[in-house]
């Protein structure tokens, strides 16, 4: 038997995001529960989110931003020969999502799986995606990750219905001369695994908001640091921090306590909701698109969510 | 080591200053978190971890509801 070498390195190429044209402010969720316009946006930072109507699937919202995603790349569909995608909100499992994805935008028979760490997902699944190319596993990888929260969450209770929202983000990984992703911190709380959950079928996404809290606002930056110093950089060389859009509170702590002061900080929570998995790469695609942050310059992604799970790693911005 | 009211009440004043940006002065022991100061169960939580930092004191979440006035708070760090 041999062993085949890949890549000594993998980057992203260009990444895509999509959420759906529906958007529901706190003015209209406040129509039909109780809360107010002004206790979510100080509460959670969230102004509006969008959110699918039942003609729209998580993996319509996974073509979508992994269409543009290859777009951007400059490949064609061709190129691509392992799909993956990151998403905890499937309507049903069997079969996966990357395989759909895969065949609705014309990718020939890759490799196909799909990642279930929650909000952490895409961090994992880009992870996965840069030790395939340096493996030889693969050469060209998209990773997707697509959430349609909306399906899990109980439209009545205030706790949770105000916090979520729709969406995917797609990043296209290929080879590398130069490391272009960094090795990546992750771990797991399983202890705290009904911090955030579904508990049966017939069930909505329930959390635990004051625990959460405290676990993300101090667990997470010692993460944040880890990722960076095994990518062999500082904090204070970052261009961008990227973590999940949870609630801009949890991203204002963790900012403040990672001490990145060059870095632009990502709050697409604002407009976008939390998107589970998918906020990380949204958030990135539309910095990006805005020029925000410069090509080439070092962004941190920090995933945290159910499991509860993290991962995070250095990437260089394509 | 015993902390003084005043200590407690200086480091809690430095350490809300910080996380919800309300100048220490106003930290007093009489005033309410959610009715004087204007504080939230988020911050309250935040303030609570920064205070185990300070004070070597855990206050768990099921504790920290109790704690309603500055007083409150700088009563559980010295019991």
């Amino acid at each position: 038997m041999r062993q085949i070498q890949g890549a000594p390195g993998a980057r992203v190429l260009a990444f895509g995001g999509y959420q759906p044209a529906n958007v529901v402010t706190n003015e209209h969720l406040a129509k039909t529960m109780d809360t107010s316009d002004e206790w979510i946006r100080s509460r959670v930072g969230i102004v509006e989110r969008r959110i699918a109507g039942p003609e729209e699937s998580e993996v319509d919202l996974a073509v979508q931003a992994g269409g543009k995603a290859l777009a951007a790349s400059g490949l064609s569909a061709s190129d691509i020969d392992l799909v993956i995608v990151a998403t905890c909100t499937l309507e049903t499992q069997i079969p996966n999502a990357a395989s759909r994805v895969a065949h609705r935008l014309g990718i020939d028979a890759p490799g196909a799986f799909d990642v279930n760490a929650a909000c952490a997902g895409f961090c994992y699944a880009l992870s996965a995606a840069a030790d395939a190319i340096r493996g030889g596993s693969a050469t060209h990888v998209l990773v997707v990750a697509a959430e349609k929260l909306s399906q899990w969450v109980d439209w009545t209770d205030r706790t949770t219905a105000v916090i979520f929202g729709d969406g995917a983000g797609a990043a296209v990984v290929g080879p590398s001369d130069t490391p272009g992703i960094g090795p990546v911190a992750w771990g797991s709380v399983g202890e705290k695994a009904d911090a955030i959950k579904v508990k049966d079928r017939n069930s909505f996404l329930q959390q635990e908001g004051q625990a959460v809290f405290r676990w993300a606002t101090t667990a997470l930056h010692p993460v944040a640091r880890r990722a960076c110093e095994r990518a062999g950089v500082r904090p204070e060389d970052l261009a961008a921090f990227v973590p999940h859009q949870a609630n801009l509170r949890i991203i204002e702590a963790i900012a403040r306590k990672l001490g990145a002061e060059k870095a632009v900080i990502a709050k697409d929570i604002v407009l976008s909701g939390n998107t589970s998995a998918a906020s990380i790469p949204l958030a990135l695609s539309r910095m990006i698109e805005r020029g925000e942050v410069p090509s080439g310059g070092l962004a941190l992604l920090l995933g945290f969510g159910a499991g509860l799970t993290y991962a995070g790693q250095v990437i260089e911005i394509p | 080591m015993a902390l003084t009211e005043q200590e407690i009440l200086a480091g809690l004043g430095k350490i809300i200053n910080e996380i919800t940006g309300i100048p220490a002065a106003e930290v007093t022991p009489e005033k309410s978190f959610v009715d004087d100061l204007d504080i939230d169960s988020l911050s309250m939580v935040e303030i609570a971890v920064a205070a185990q930092d300070e004070f070597g004191v855990e206050i768990p979440d099921d504790q920290l509801k109790n704690l309603k006035t500055v007083k409150d708070v700088i009563n559980f760090i010295q019991s």
